[in-house]
């Protein structure tokens, strides 16, 4: 068995293994174990690419792996959980960024270098010609859209819809352009300095399309456009596969495009917005146009004192977090609150919202950073029936997801948006900065009902402000 | 033409597998998962390999090497982020 055999054969167990990881990632019970057995599969792809291509001098090799590891490593330490949806979109932006540049570095290898003077298909074969221009194009847009959601995401740059006129016609032709100058580039263009001129085009026309395409949209659906990118990498690290004829690289990519596809269809209908709508609608650019906006009317609040009389007898609570929760670091805080006052004999449950937060399933992470017991946290379907009997619900800087607009209102843009029906609570409290909107940029009728109290205030000061006054009016609880 | 067409084989039929795969997921785990999906995208440190193995300083090369760090960034910054996150619900496991 010559060594390529074997290289083949370690490949097809790496497959085999990136299979077993990603179905076992889509179960809490086997998700972690699930992320280890994906990351073993990447190992011995690794190994399986050192077989192969023979490599047996390190230099720099060594340099780009060691480089990475330490990169890698830090930041994925460093970066607290609030900051997850910009990490991945950074990672995802690298990985992208990675397949391009290997496109261009065989380009430079096998064009530039040996100074090819006939047509790129003609020299490296027309299939390879093709996936080369495709790989560069898509990781280049992988990368430029990816950091445009790693600014928004992370407030760098605004994270309202920035909607350029003609952008539509603008992105058609930009990517009209690059796909015939690298049909151009692969097939027709025989001088090597036109040709070199073609590819720096192509990837440049192509970074621009990333930023236009994902400028427009809005930050509240930036989780959605990190996992289409990521689904564009994968495609991208499959086109390289083509590229060098390596079947691990179009077998793993085309399952991450797939799997990153369904995962953004899912996330999506969790929202109730079609792709379409996420990627052309610029949504919230009616601002607060569309929909009952304005003036606030009506609207009571009070203090935490007032708030911790009414919570010291009830026997049912409810706690809805958003993205102010993780904004305020308040997750132990809530903690805190909520086993003083399962000490006074409430029931305490989380209502998770699929898209509270800045990513589904952020709140989870968020609260179990907290041990928060993983039983406690109900999702929408489950809980929404349980409200009305319920005697409070605490809204920590969650918005959108808890407006009856949705419900009844058909002119308000988030219409149909399946919500957390907080309101048929007997008492809901919202703890919020100020009566400013949410990303949608609507008014929040919630905020009106005769049943909703505000209570203004930093999240986490308001929480710790609820837990002493608790401890103080109910003696036994300090303890 | 053969090769081309097993690679389309394999392209297709990886894709049907992770259509198949994704089919339920609990919200819980959609941030989780993509990151992780996210770690398998750096597949793409394979082809860097490809890219990076000669040993003369050429561009080629330092472009390849560039390549190399850039998905071992994603693959390793990947997998241990995904780690931290499930690392969180693991503790509470009943």
């Amino acid at each position: 068995m010559s060594a390529q055999d074997v290289a083949q054969l370690i490949y097809l167990a790496s497959a085999i293994l990136f299979v077993v990881g990603l179905k076992r990632l889509t179960k809490v019970r086997t998700a972690q174990a699930g992320n280890m057995i994906a990351g073993i599969a990447m190992l011995l792809a690794v190994v399986g690419a050192l077989v192969e291509y023979q490599i047996f001098s390190y230099q720099w090799i060594a340099i780009g792996l060691i480089a990475g590891s330490a990169i890698g490593a830090f930041a994925a330490q460093r970066v607290p959980m609030t900051e997850m949806p910009e990490m991945v979109a950074i990672f995802n932006g690298v990985g992208g960024a990675a397949s391009g540049l290997v496109a261009l570095s065989v380009f430079w290898g096998e064009i530039v270098e040996k100074s090819v003077t006939g047509t790129m298909a003609a020299s490296m074969g027309a299939d390879a010609a093709v996936t080369l221009f495709l790989s560069i194009i898509i990781g280049m847009v992988t990368l430029t859209g990816s950091v445009v959601a790693y600014l928004k995401l992370s407030g760098k740059i605004s994270g309202s819809p920035i909607l350029i006129p003609g952008r539509h016609v603008i992105n058609a032709l930009l990517l009209i352009g690059s796909l015939g100058a690298g049909v151009y580039m692969a097939f027709m263009s025989t001088g090597l300095d036109q040709t070199v001129s073609l590819a720096l085009g192509v990837s440049a026309a192509a970074a621009l399309l990333g930023v236009l395409l994902v400028i427009p949209i809005g930050g509240a659906d930036m989780p959605v456009v990190i996992s289409l990118l990521n689904s564009y990498s994968g495609v991208a690290a499959s086109a390289t596969g083509f590229i060098i004829g390596n079947k691990v690289l179009i077998i793993s990519g085309a399952m991450v495009g797939a799997a990153g596809l369904i995962l953004t269809q899912i996330m999506c209908v969790a929202m109730n917005r079609s792709l379409a709508n996420v990627v052309f609608g610029g949504f919230g650019e009616e601002g607060g146009g569309g929909g009952k906006s304005g003036e606030y009317e009506n609207v009571t609040s009070c203090g935490p004192e007032e708030a911790a009389m009414i919570l010291e007898n009830a026997s049912s609570v409810i706690v809805v977090p958003g993205y102010g929760l993780a904004v305020a670091q308040a997750q132990h805080a809530v903690r805190e609150l909520a086993d003083l006052l399962e000490k006074n004999g409430a029931e305490v449950r989380y209502a998770i919202h699929p898209v509270a937060g800045r990513m589904p399933g952020h709140m989870n992470v968020l609260l179990a950073e907290a041990d928060v017991p993983y039983e406690q946290l109900v999702e929408m379907d489950e809980i929404n029936p349980e409200f009305a009997q319920t005697d409070v619900v605490i809204v920590i800087g969650a918005n959108d997801v808890v407006n009856p607009a949705s419900l009844t209102d058909q002119e308000s843009p988030i219409y149909g948006m399946p919500i957390l029906e907080v309101h048929h609570a007997q008492t809901v409290f919202v703890i919020k900065r100020g009566l400013g909107s949410g990303f949608a940029g609507v008014k929040n009728e919630l905020f009106e009902r005769d049943n909703t109290m505000m209570v203004f205030g930093d999240a986490k000061k308001v929480i710790q402000g609820l837990t002493s006054e608790l401890k103080e009016s109910v003696p036994g609880l300090a303890a | 033409m053969g090769e081309l067409l097993i690679g389309i084989y394999v392209l297709v039929l990886s894709s049907f597998v992770g259509f198949e795969i994704i089919n339920k997921v609990p919200p819980t785990l959609h941030t989780p998962l993509m990151s992780g999906a996210n770690a398998i995208s750096g597949i793409t440190i394979v082809g860097a390999l490809y890219a990076a193995r000669h040993t003369e300083a050429k561009i080629s090369v330092i472009l390849g090497c560039v390549a190399l760090a850039m998905a071992t960034i994603n693959v390793v910054g990947g997998f241990m982020v995904t780690n931290r996150m499930l690392a969180m619900f693991g503790s509470k496991k009943k």
